[in-house]
């Protein structure tokens, strides 16, 4: 029998995958061709998509991106015998874009059947799992630890240390809770997890459970991922009747049960403290802070809380070990990190390298430039709390600390790219609409700033004493950045500041009324 | 309840939704999202009328409910249309023309974002990213991803959603 894969991730169903792979099963029968079509995670070349593959006796060759109309010749050209076509990539291990990454935490996605517990376990699974199975829960989070891994949600935070205040603290009850709010625009790294290799996150935050002692676990899921929600549940379901999950796991002592909880639209649930509200069914009002989540979190118990792909890093750290982790990254940045290109890129997708890669040669030698050939003006980095930087910083390595010294900041690593035909003021205009929208509520210069910040920065467009203006808007950022609750309010000058200081243009062009003035 | 009246009662009028969906998840109110969401998808919004039933289900303030209701902008209040259409309006899609888009769609349904075309056949609605950020613009219809959007494969989508 043949094996067909056409991805079921929803970038690719975005651009037609479904109506590929029933074309391909359809074409396939009336031809009377023994083909079994797999609906397999993406690869990540996402401009690629439709991403077909078929197995064949040297491995599995691509062909990208497939149209409905291709399907035809792709059969006359007896693709599923490893033929050749216009639309032939090879062998897709051999494709540069594949084989320059570094992938530890994407090994698996696009290569198996996500819903598939033996595809799973045949390409690694569960190796960390078992190992932890046996072990200490201080083993545990020493292991977590060596790797050097630091929470990939944003703040950085190293992960080991907060499992140990977790595994260290008394209680009846501990919690452990994925964020898997992916609020930020250009990041898409935990939905190709979640729809992808769904195993590895329970994997990873079952890990988390035995190593702390907690016995229930959450996912919130935005309820923007239908995709995500909808294989989440269902490799619950199947790890839990595989005995990955639930009571004794695989004969164990452990027991430890997932389940899945919608976010509802509010980015601001992705602040932890809003999410554990959020998970309790109320108002995603952000708490003060101590408390930490860590000693009082969901329902007051001690819990862990951490993002898809740090939970996603966990068991290969515990398959081979903290050290084979830490030994990739530069400084105080360890490991890899699943970076996105987004937006305006030619070559967008996913891109998992070790930290220490500059700016640009992810722009330019994976994505291959802007997607519309015009010349690359700003990036914006980490989300829409992130700076945006010019072409002149490409230089710049991803690292934590080397973003922080240049007032901008890694995030969830998403890197949005805007050609020269960006208006930074509007930009700048929008992060402040965009905080004016989700803020919770809680803090004054969160609420109001933000809406001030937009009056202000629709003054300075217009030309209105623009110099009064600028002024005005900086004491608006540095207002929001002290008086500010959580990193919602104390961001938002981020972006705004960024877009003030390295396009200083946009911000100063004629001005329109002042007459009217 | 007896069970006789049970029966009458439900030939007479329709079982609650409400009731019903929070009976499901044992009526436990830090399950309140789940079964707003429940809710919605079965009603399609959020019926004032069941802000009580659900309130009093849980065993909380009706002011409490309401208030996880309208924090949340997933949670509709007014019926929605047949088909619900969510723009990304975030910057990786801005960076692809998804204002204009954006621009095109409100035009092309002649309705605002929050708004239902007159028929009641789409409600146009604004969300901040899709995790389709690589292929953008993108949209949501219903639970179907779109990327690579444009304001003649909008014009399409809306043909093909109205028959
Ligand atoms: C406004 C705001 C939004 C956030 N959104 C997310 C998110 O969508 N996903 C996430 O993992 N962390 C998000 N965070 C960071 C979390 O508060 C928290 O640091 C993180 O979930 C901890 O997990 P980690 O240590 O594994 O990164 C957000 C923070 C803020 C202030
Ligand atoms: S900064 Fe904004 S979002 Fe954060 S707690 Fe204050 S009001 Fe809420
Ligand atoms: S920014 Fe539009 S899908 Fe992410």
């Amino acid at each position: 029998m043949i094996k067909i894969y056409v991805p079921k991730d929803s970038a690719a169903r975005a651009v037609g995958a479904d109506a590929v792979a029933d074309a391909i099963v359809a074409e396939a029968a009336s031809r009377k061709i023994d083909a079994k079509v797999i609906r397999n995670g993406s690869r990540g070349l996402l401009w690629l998509e439709p991403f077909v593959e078929v197995e064949t006796p040297k491995g599995r060759v691509a062909f990208a991106p497939v149209e409905t109309g291709d399907v035809k010749s792709l059969f006359d050209s007896k693709f599923h015998e490893g033929g050749t076509h216009r639309l032939s990539l090879g062998l897709t291990e051999e494709l540069p874009y594949l084989k320059n990454q570094e992938r530890l935490t994407f090994a698996r996605c696009g290569v198996t059947d996500p819903l598939s517990l033996d595809d799973y376990i045949s390409h690694g699974g569960f190796v960390g799992l078992k190992k932890a199975l046996a072990m200490k829960g201080a083993e545990i989070v020493t292991e977590v630890t060596t790797s050097g891994l630091r929470g990939r949600g944003g703040a950085g935070f190293p992960t080991g240390i907060k499992w140990k205040t977790v595994h260290d603290a008394k209680a009846d009850q501990k919690y452990v809770c994925c964020n898997a709010d992916e609020g930020d625009s250009g990041t898409f790294a935990d939905r190709m997890v979640m729809e992808g290799d769904p195993f590895m996150l329970i994997e990873g935050m079952t890990i988390a459970g035995v190593a702390v002692g907690a016995s229930k676990g959450f996912i919130y899921i935005r309820s923007e991922y239908p995709d995500a929600i909808r294989a989440m549940k269902d490799a619950i379901r199947i790890a839990t009747t595989g005995n990955w999950l639930g009571r004794n796991i695989q004969g164990s002592v452990h027991s430890f049960a997932l389940d899945v909880r919608r976010g509802a639209g509010a980015y601001i649930c992705g602040e932890e403290t809003s999410m554990l509200e959020s998970l309790e069914g109320k108002r995603g009002m952000v708490r003060p802070k101590p408390p930490i989540p860590a000693l009082y979190g969901l329902f007051g118990k001690p819990t862990v809380i951490n993002n898809v792909l740090s939970f996603a890093a966990v068991p290969y750290i515990l398959a081979e070990g903290g050290k084979a982790y830490e030994n990739y990254g530069m400084g105080r940045s360890r490991g890899t990190l699943p970076f996105q290109l987004a937006g305006n890129i030619r070559q967008g997708g996913l891109v998992e390298k070790a930290f220490g890669i500059t700016l640009g040669q992810l722009i330019n030698d994976f994505g291959g430039g802007t997607a519309t050939g015009k010349p690359l003006r700003a990036v914006q980095v980490g989300g829409p709390l992130g700076a945006y930087l010019p072409a002149s910083q490409l230089n710049l390595e991803m690292d934590y600390e080397a973003f922080a010294a240049n007032g901008a900041m890694v995030g969830h690593g998403g890197v949005v790219v805007f050609d020269d035909s960006v208006d930074m003021a509007a930009q700048a205009r929008f992060a402040m609409e965009f905080c004016a929208i989700e803020s919770c509520g809680k803090c004054t210069p969160c609420r109001i700033g933000s809406t001030r910040g937009m009056e202000v920065i629709d003054k300075i467009v217009a030309g209105v004493a623009r110099e009064e203006n600028l002024l005005l808007l900086d004491d608006l950022c540095q207002t929001m950045t002290d008086g500010s609750l959580c990193a919602m309010g104390g961001l938002t000058p981020m972006p705004v500041q960024s877009a003030v200081k390295h396009f200083p243009e946009d911000f100063d062009r004629p001005a329109k009324m002042q007459a009217a003035e | 309840m007896s069970g006789k009246h049970t029966l009458i009662d439900v030939h007479v009028t329709k079982p609650d939704a409400a009731s019903l969906i929070a009976a499901r998840y044992d009526n436990k109110p830090d399950a309140l999202l789940e079964i707003l969401h429940d809710l919605q998808h079965e009603v399609g919004h959020i019926p004032e009328a069941s802000l009580p039933v659900l309130a009093k289900a849980l065993n909380l303030s009706r002011a409490e409910v309401h208030g996880v209701v309208s924090f949340y902008h997933e949670f509709r209040r007014k019926p929605a249309g047949r088909h619900v259409v969510k723009v990304c309006r975030a910057e990786a899609c801005q960076s692809m023309k998804g204002n204009e888009l954006a621009d095109a769609a409100q035009k092309s349904l002649k309705v605002k974002f929050g708004e239902t075309t007159s028929d009641g056949a789409i409600t146009l609605e604004a969300v901040y990213c899709l995790g389709l950020c690589a292929t953008s613009p993108a949209l949501l219809v219903d639970e179907r991803p779109m990327g690579r959007m444009t304001p003649q494969k909008f014009d399409a989508l809306v043909k093909e959603l109205a028959s």
